[in-house]
């Protein structure tokens, strides 16, 4: 059947339309696996939704796969009927909606509602309470925002970093902690600024949080927001180095890039879909750092000092064993409270992490 | 080498915050006093604003030249000020709406065909560093002044001279202020307008490029977040003059900058209300120059909102 | 300029037939009147489409696909409606924010506020109330976001009726200001401390939550939003507060003269107004999310404003209007699946298609055959 063909027959006569709609419209392969990808902002954003839509778009290449997405979709109900419209419209039968948002209420619902679909959302939320078609995955990145500290922590001449973050939440202060903490191995003088923007994407504010960390000292900036480009150029502008953050934003400032922390999406997308080709039910909670290629480091940038490299290499090594402590007793936060008593640690699986709620010394802000 | 300023950050970014992001609103708000002098609201200048900044990031991109840019921006923003004021020219169709529509239009024609320019990088616009004689960075940073700042805030004032004093500021003014008279002295008063829209236009489009090449100096969908539609509201705020618009755009500008300020400097807690201080700000003020019982001094009589 | 967009077309037609005419004669003459309300936008509505292909064409694109994907996506079955309508519901409240106030000729851009209030406002009684039946509760929802969303908006009335303030920017103002203020309530002393990731209020409990409207699938807010759309045009057309209220909105100093109560109508056409765009953000909490956090601000009410002026200000063109609207955003995602175009094609073709709605304003009255006195004249002078 032809695309074209369709076209005039339901403009002719609309209701003709209603008896097809359940129909796949595109002319697919029998037993073609169809996987949706749903993003909360624009695909190409060089940050959050890009480091998902490069691996989507590599698996656009695999044999047997068809590969939709719909970007710009908000944390609301409209993300139910995307997900609908790609089940009954598209015949998707693996989902992948990204943002964090998305979870609860929706995918939860959506998932109750399409037994036979495979939902996968990107952000952990998943327990055995919720719909067994449903899962979760994650990177464990503050693994990569550690690395970034420590070549920060070998860069910085003020010994002053700084950090844009978007919101405290959990996953935002393992960032900052985690790179602080890189920077410390190398120095414990050095200290972290953070200022939070309170949105996830905010062109304008996110500079200007630069610019006071630069104004306050800061000479290494990193971020945790959706599209670090505004940060990284603003950085450099100014003469600061900075550490990336979700993609590889070297070509954006080649000489003050240092490295970044990067998602790999590839492989976990590549396992789920062999599952779901294969009649398995892929796992219902995955999460991973280096040691699972689930995170990786971008390339160092030509300012990094063979020392950083060598200590950041080493560290990577260990890390890429598994089970690297980056929270590790003894550790006070930065109002003076014990977080971690001297002998314990928390390696990357560690579920307290998920409810990390405090700045480690060091970090100047509040949370 | 930076040194520690401490309390002296917030003051310094508070003036470094009102040169960097003031311009867009100021551009935005001159070009819409001119548009509402002539007694039309153009409200979709946030699409204008928009459109300018990636006009101005793709041309620059393409031709290496941010002037270029600057130029095409402006002329886009005239374009849509064209459209504007031509479809505003037909009987019984109101221009707020079709501010509305244009807003839409706008973004949604800049989100389309900017998309393949997200990821490449322009070259910015030059600035003129007007700190030069100090030895701290922070200065020398907070002083680095682009030259669409200085062109603006000259503008302010050729603007309000304007108005005052020359043949065309008087026919602008004329034709906001009663259609009837400024027909009875022979003016053609759509021509008018039509021209104001598309110089509120042309300005809009260059507050664009600024955002785009200079400050934050990048195109993204989210490059704006409102600045148009603001600026639009400022003017009321600036009660249509344009020496008061660029006062209105370093109180926003400046206002803007305490939230990041306060926090490096370790006020840390309630953000989200420092980030509102702008709009506080201009609401107090607002309020407190507002007067029940004259009507909206320096209003232009045929303009919607005032009545 | 506002209050020359009343609606021009819904009564001024009605009792121009003379009495002596034959009833044929008559109707004839409404008819008349009314296609003229349908084939305009219509044909406006045409010439946007014939624009937009242009523009597809120059790109390669094939216009008639792109068609047939809004018509599947937005309109062609069951569920692609149930997609639209869903997305309408907001708008419907959002809509009435602009056009309760704009009677009185007062332009709220700021309904976005009384939204994101009046969730919040929503969120914080439920759970104190957790012991009660659910319909109270939800009772209590309603009508704590209602009276936040009047209290704020009828705040920017009074700020205008009593101060002079303009409308615009401080409606504009105060819903930044209201959607930063909500922001440090959620993420700050109202926080539910179990809510990790995605910092919001206590949830309102799953006994408390509203589900769909039988048969149609879509959340209540739907049919309450029509009726509110109803609601307010008995208000405007048959009452003697919205006959009041269009004096007022015409010419200030004559209601004074006639000793209309301006400044009371003011606050309260303002309050109504921002009550109903806060329920929109109550049933966001109480039908969608469950809790209020910050997709809230989702821009409903921005969209509201482009809503009202469409249907000029008029209460019942608000539904099809934003049917209308919904339906091209839930075509979005197809365009996009489909024909890997962005998904700013839907922003342009909505943008280029009000345009044309909004030129096909000047085209009212030009059209001898809408004419009633056509009609009604030509018909009686043979009788």
């Amino acid at each position: 059947m032809t695309k074209t063909d369709l076209t005039r027959r339901h403009l002719l006569g609309g209701a003709a339309a209603l008896g097809l709609a359940g129909l796949p419209g595109r002319a697919r392969a029998a037993g073609a696996l169809t996987v949706g990808f749903i993003y909360v902002g624009p695909k190409d954003d060089y940050g959050y939704n890009q480091a998902h839509a490069v691996a989507a778009k590599a698996l656009k290449a695999m044999p047997g796969l068809e590969v939709i997405e719909e970007e710009r979709v908000p944390e609301t109900n409209a993300v139910e009927k995307t997900m609908e419209s790609m089940i009954n419209l598209d015949g998707a039968g693996l989902l992948f909606p990204t943002s964090f948002g998305y979870f609860n209420p929706f995918v939860v619902a959506e998932a109750k509602k399409y037994p036979k679909v495979q939902f996968r959302h990107c952000g952990g939320l998943w327990t055995d309470k919720d719909p067994k078609n449903a899962g979760s995955y994650f990177g464990y990145i503050a693994q990569g925002q550690y690395l970034n500290g420590i070549v920060a922590g070998h860069t910085t001449r003020s010994k002053k970093i700084g950090f844009v973050a978007a919101k405290p939440i959990p996953q935002v202060l393992n960032n900052v902690n985690a790179f602080l903490l890189g920077a410390q191995s190398v120095d414990p003088a050095i200290t972290c600024q953070v200022i939070f923007t309170g949105e996830w994407s905010l062109a304008v504010k996110e500079a200007e949080a630069t610019n006071a960390l630069i104004d306050g000292g800061a000479d290494v900036i990193t971020c945790h927001v959706d599209s670090p480009k505004v940060t990284v150029e603003t950085a450099a502008r100014r003469g600061a180095f900075v550490c990336g953050y979700h993609v590889d934003q070297s070509p954006l400032a080649p000489q003050k890039y240092l490295t970044g922390a990067e998602w790999d999406w590839l492989p976990i997308y590549k396992g789920f879909v062999a599952d779901v080709q294969a009649g398995r039910s892929p796992p219902n909670f995955l999460r991973g750092g280096l040691a699972d290629g689930f995170v990786k480091m971008s390339p160092y940038g030509p300012a990094v000092s063979d020392g950083a490299r060598r200590n950041a290499d080493a560290v990577k090594a260990e890390m890429l064993k598994g089970g690297y402590e980056i929270i590790k007793g003894p550790l006070n936060d930065n109002t003076g409270k014990e977080v971690l008593a001297a002998g314990k640690g928390l390696p990357e699986k560690a579920v307290e992490l998920e409810s990390t709620n405090y700045l480690v010394a060091g970090v100047r802000g509040a949370v | 080498m930076s040194q520690d300023l401490g309390l002296w950050t917030v003051p310094l970014a508070v003036l470094g915050g009102a040169i960097r992001v003031s311009t867009p609103f100021l551009f935005v708000s001159l070009g819409e006093t001119i548009t509402e002098r002539a007694g039309r609201i153009n409200l979709g200048l946030e699409g204008t604003l928009v459109f300018g900044a990636m006009a101005a990031y793709a041309t620059a991109v393409v031709t290496g030249s941010p002037w270029a840019g600057v130029a095409v921006a402006g002329l886009a923003g005239a374009g849509f000020g064209l459209l504007h004021g031509a479809i505003c020219s037909l009987a019984r169709v109101n221009d707020v709406a079709v501010g509305i529509a244009l807003m839409l239009f706008g973004s949604g024609l800049a989100f389309f065909l900017g998309k393949p320019f997200i990821q490449p990088s322009a070259p910015p616009l030059p600035a003129i560093p007007f700190g030069f004689w100090s030895d701290l960075p922070q200065v020398q940073a907070a002083l680095r002044v682009n030259v669409l700042f200085l062109v603006g805030a000259v503008l302010s004032v050729a603007l309000w001279w304007a108005f005052r004093n020359t043949k065309a500021g008087l026919v602008i003014r004329v034709a906001g202020d009663s259609a009837e008279a400024a027909r009875a002295m022979g003016y053609d008063v759509t021509k008018v307008r039509v021209l104001a829209t598309m110089a509120g236009g042309f300005l809009a489009g260059i507050g664009g490029a600024y955002l785009s090449l200079y400050y934050p100096g990048s195109w993204n969908e989210g490059i704006s977040s409102g600045q148009g539609l603001m600026a639009v509201a400022l003017v009321i705020f600036a009660r249509w003059n344009p020496l008061a618009c660029f006062g209105a755009a370093l109180l926003f500008g400046g206002a803007g900058a305490l939230g990041p300020a306060l926090q490096s400097v370790g006020v840390s807690s309630g953000y989200y209300l420092f980030y509102a201080a702008p709009y506080v700000l201009t609401l107090a003020l607002l309020v407190a120059t507002s007067s029940p019982d004259r009507a909206l001094a320096g209003a232009p009589g045929e303009l919607g909102l005032s009545r | 300029m506002v209050a020359d967009a009343a609606p021009s077309g819904a009564q001024s037609g009605m009792m121009v037939a003379d009495k002596r005419t034959s009833p044929v004669i008559q109707f004839l003459a409404w008819l008349a009147r009314r296609a003229e309300a349908v084939v305009i936008p219509l044909g406006a509505v045409l010439a946007g489409l014939a624009l937009f292909s242009l523009f597809l064409v120059a790109l390669g694109k094939s216009p008639g696909t792109l068609l047939d994907l809004v018509w599947r996506g937005g309109f062609g079955s069951a569920f692609a409606l149930q997609n639209s309508l869903q997305r309408a519901a907001p708008l419907l409240f959002a809509g009435l924010c602009v056009a309760l106030p704009a009677r009185l000729g007062l332009v709220v851009i700021g309904g976005e506020g009384a939204i994101v209030l009046g969730g919040l406002a929503a969120a914080v009684v439920a759970p104190p109330l957790s012991g009660l039946p659910a319909p109270l509760v939800v009772a209590a929802m309603a009508l704590a976001a209602a009276l936040m969303g009047a209290a704020w908006i009828g705040a920017v009335g009074a700020l205008k009726a009593y101060r002079g303030v303009d409308a615009t920017i401080a409606s504009l103002l105060m819903s930044y200001i209201a959607i930063a203020l909500a922001n440090h309530l959620i993420e700050g002393p109202l926080r539910d401390p179990t809510s990790l990731n995605k910092p919001s209020t206590l949830p309102v409990g799953a006994a408390n939550m509203l589900g769909p409207m039988p048969g149609i699938g879509v959340h209540w807010g739907l049919g309450v939003g029509v009726l509110a759309c109803l609601a307010a045009w008995l208000l405007m057309e048959r009452t003697t507060l919205g006959f009041s209220a269009r004096i007022a909105g015409g010419n200030v100093r004559a209601a004074q003269i006639q000793g209309l109560p301006v400044r009371r109508l003011v606050v309260g056409f303002t309050a109504l107004g921002g009550a109903a765009a806060a329920l929109a953000g109550f049933f966001e909490v109480a039908a969608v999310q469950g809790n209020a956090n910050a997709t809230l601000a989702a821009g409903y009410g921005f969209t509201g404003i482009l809503i009202a002026f469409l249907a000029r200000h008029n209460p019942l063109a608000i539904p099809p209007i934003a049917l209308a609207l919904g339906g091209l955003e839930a075509s979005s995602g197809l365009i996009q699946r489909r024909m890997q175009l962005p998904d700013a094609t839907i922003l342009v073709l909505e943008g280029l298609l009000f345009l044309c709605v909004l030129v096909g304003e000047t085209a009212y009255g030009r059209f001898k055959i809408f004419s009633p006195h056509l009609w009604a004249s030509k018909k009686a002078a043979t009788a």
